[in-house]
């Protein structure tokens, strides 16, 4: 079909605005992470004065960076098997089996993702603290805290992909497998998760976007020796002189993985993202 | 994530077991039965999910609910379970809007619903327009819809950091463009205090926001018949019409559920507000979240921020029942 002429200006004037907009801060993100300090101390300059890598060298010795970074991937890598591991199983659960509870159980879990953060993050300080004290483990301002907290900010959505995955694989699959002598757990694991490796994967990288981004509990569930990346970047701006081409050169890093991740699983995860808007 | 309820609920369920009275036991002996026997298997495959839910969410709501009810400030926090219980106490000073506490919360409230009517709509719009944009096939399609989601995509943090790079006073890009380049203002303006700092949290949360309305519209585009817009175009329908009469009437079921979505993600918004202002932000720019937070968290009045949020939460779930209700009389009507 061809389309008058207004509406191919108008379709092309959308297109470059709205790129501009998306790659401005990607533009800025990348130029000033190659300038030299004394670039990003005046006036904004949209070409550097010179090229230099040295704020990719300098930025770990600023702020203890590399703590930073080892936090976050222990922490989200962690977060991410555990997650993953519950919501394969709580989704072959919910997939194949019919039983009470079963849909008050997706229901409930779904809900809470309308709750906001910070409803659960008083309480949950608290009862970190008094679980420490009473029976002596070490959850708040742990790695093992934030794990355990950051596992279930995935879970429901992760639940929810993996189900429709599951849904979609033949059930007749399993059931050979079943009839073959291998238990359920076999089934599931021999049978069923291979089929559903695309989704599987797309909630794995969905699940460490979530780790590895989260700011709100992290900015109180941990402490010097456990800051991660999302809370200890501000640390750049607290220092009288704000290096921002080491903050710039930092976000960059800190960003690369986690976009090629998504971008590579862009298909499964956006079919998984968009499924339940598109679904009812 | 998504807050609807799944809808393959209540479906499937005639391939349940003819389960009768056999009792739980019974599924010991693995009967060739061809449907699922009685087992306890789904439960305990369940209940590692469950056990976290119950650690990380449940309680935490319902501990959340009892603070509320107490006196809990940095005093009695130590042994908080003791603190002394005031009933509806702190419920009574957070809307008593004549105290400065009740004052604040409602100021906030209102730059809340503003900021969050704002963005909801803006990514609407945005996300429709890129969707439309990039609906007819050419060169660079592809390209520019994977580009169109790295905001999305980018952890928010270092996103949301650069942006306040870009909006310094002295140094950054938007001054340099507005009043270097364009000329616009003489003297360059504050964009992180002051009035002007509602306007940037807007604009920064829409650039990470609007990509997922783009992505939810073009999937809910993606699956429009086809022959809708050729009997579109055969009734002589330019674009602007088939906009109207096909693609937004067809769009409405996708509409419904995300624009919840948007809502409850802009209202609940914690991270861009802090990664942009920190701490101190400026008042025409605290959101709820960051405000409860920092009346909890510098203050150490857990009583009163529990009491806040337990509003919050409330008037969420007031909102979202409200909404759904009237998307269902709307479909009945």
């Amino acid at each position: 079909m061809r389309s008058p002429l207004w509406t191919r200006w108008a379709r092309g004037g959308v297109l470059v605005v709205l790129t501009l907009f998306v790659c401005a801060p990607l533009y800025v993100m990348a130029v000033s992470s190659v300038a030299p300090l004394r670039d990003v101390q005046g006036p904004f300059t949209w070409l550097p004065s010179a090229l230099t890598l040295e704020p990719f060298s300098q930025m770990w010795k600023t702020v203890p960076l590399g703590r930073y970074f080892l936090n976050s991937a222990v922490v989200a890598l962690a977060a991410t098997a555990c997650s993953l591991v519950l919501a394969v199983l709580a989704a072959y659960a919910i997939s194949r089996y019919r039983f009470r509870g079963r849909s008050g159980f997706l229901t409930t879990v779904l809900s809470t993702q309308m709750f906001p953060g910070i409803l659960f993050l008083l309480p949950l300080f608290l009862i970190y603290v008094t679980v420490d004290r009473t029976l002596g483990t070490e959850l708040f301002a742990t790695r093992t805290g934030l794990v355990v907290t950051y596992l279930t900010f995935a879970l429901p959505f992760s639940v929810w992909l993996l189900v429709g995955y599951f849904d979609s694989i033949p059930r007749e699959l399993d059931e050979a497998a079943l009839v073959d002598g291998t238990g359920p757990l076999g089934a599931l694991f021999r049978v069923v998760l291979p089929t559903a490796l695309p989704g599987v994967a797309a909630v794995a990288i969905y699940g460490f976007m979530t780790a590895w981004g989260e700011v709100l509990f992290a900015s109180v569930l941990t402490d010097d020796r456990t800051r991660t990346l999302a809370v200890g970047l501000r640390g750049y701006a607290t220092q009288s002189n704000v290096y921002w081409n080491q903050v710039m050169a930092a976000s960059l890093v800190v960003s690369v993985p986690v976009v090629l991740g998504f971008l590579l699983l862009q298909r499964a995860l956006v079919q998984g993202l968009t499924a339940g808007a598109v679904k009812s | 994530m998504s807050t609807t309820t799944p809808s393959r609920r209540g479906g499937g369920q005639a391939g349940a077991a003819p389960t009768g009275p056999l009792p739980p036991s019974a599924a010991g002996e693995r009967a060739p039965r061809r449907r699922v026997p009685r087992t306890w298997f789904p439960h305990l495959i369940l209940l590692p999910a469950l056990l976290v839910e119950l650690l990380v969410h449940v309680v935490p709501v319902l501990v959340g609910v009892f603070t509320s009810l107490l006196q809990l400030d940095q005093f009695s926090l130590r042994d908080w379970s003791a603190a002394p219980f005031v009933g509806f106490g702190n419920y009574a000073v957070v809307i008593d809007l004549s105290s400065p506490v009740g004052a604040d919360l409602l100021r906030s409230f209102g730059t809340t619903a503003l900021y969050s009517a704002l963005v909801v709509g803006l990514c609407w719009v945005i996300g429709l327009a890129a969707a439309v944009a990039l609906h007819p096939p050419f060169p660079g399609r592809g390209l520019l819809r994977t580009l169109f989601l790295v905001p999305f995509a980018l952890p928010a943090f270092a996103s949301v950091i650069t942006w306040n790079f870009m909006l310094q006073r002295d140094t950054g890009l938007v001054n340099s463009l507005v009043v270097d380049v364009l000329g616009l203002t003489g003297e360059r303006p504050f964009w992180l205090v002051g009035e002007n700092s509602f306007a940037s949290l807007v604009v920064v949360s829409v650039w990470r926001t609007w990509p997922f309305a783009f992505l939810t519209l073009t999937a809910g585009m993606q699956s429009i018949p086809a022959e809708l817009y050729e009997a579109a175009n055969v009734d002589g329908a330019g674009p602007w019409w088939r906009l109207r009469m096909v693609t937004l009437p067809m769009l409405r079921p996708v509409n419904a559920v995300l624009v919840l979505v948007l809502f409850l993600w802009s209202f609940n918004d914690f991270t861009t507000p802090f990664t942009l202002f920190g701490q101190a932000a400026p008042a025409e720019a605290e959101v709820i979240s960051l405000h409860v937070y920092n009346s909890s968290f510098q203050t150490w009045n857990f009583g009163l921020g529990s009491a806040m949020s337990v509003l919050l939460v409330l008037f969420l779930l007031a909102v979202s029942l409200a909404y759904t209700g009237f998307l269902r009389w709307r479909r009945d009507e």
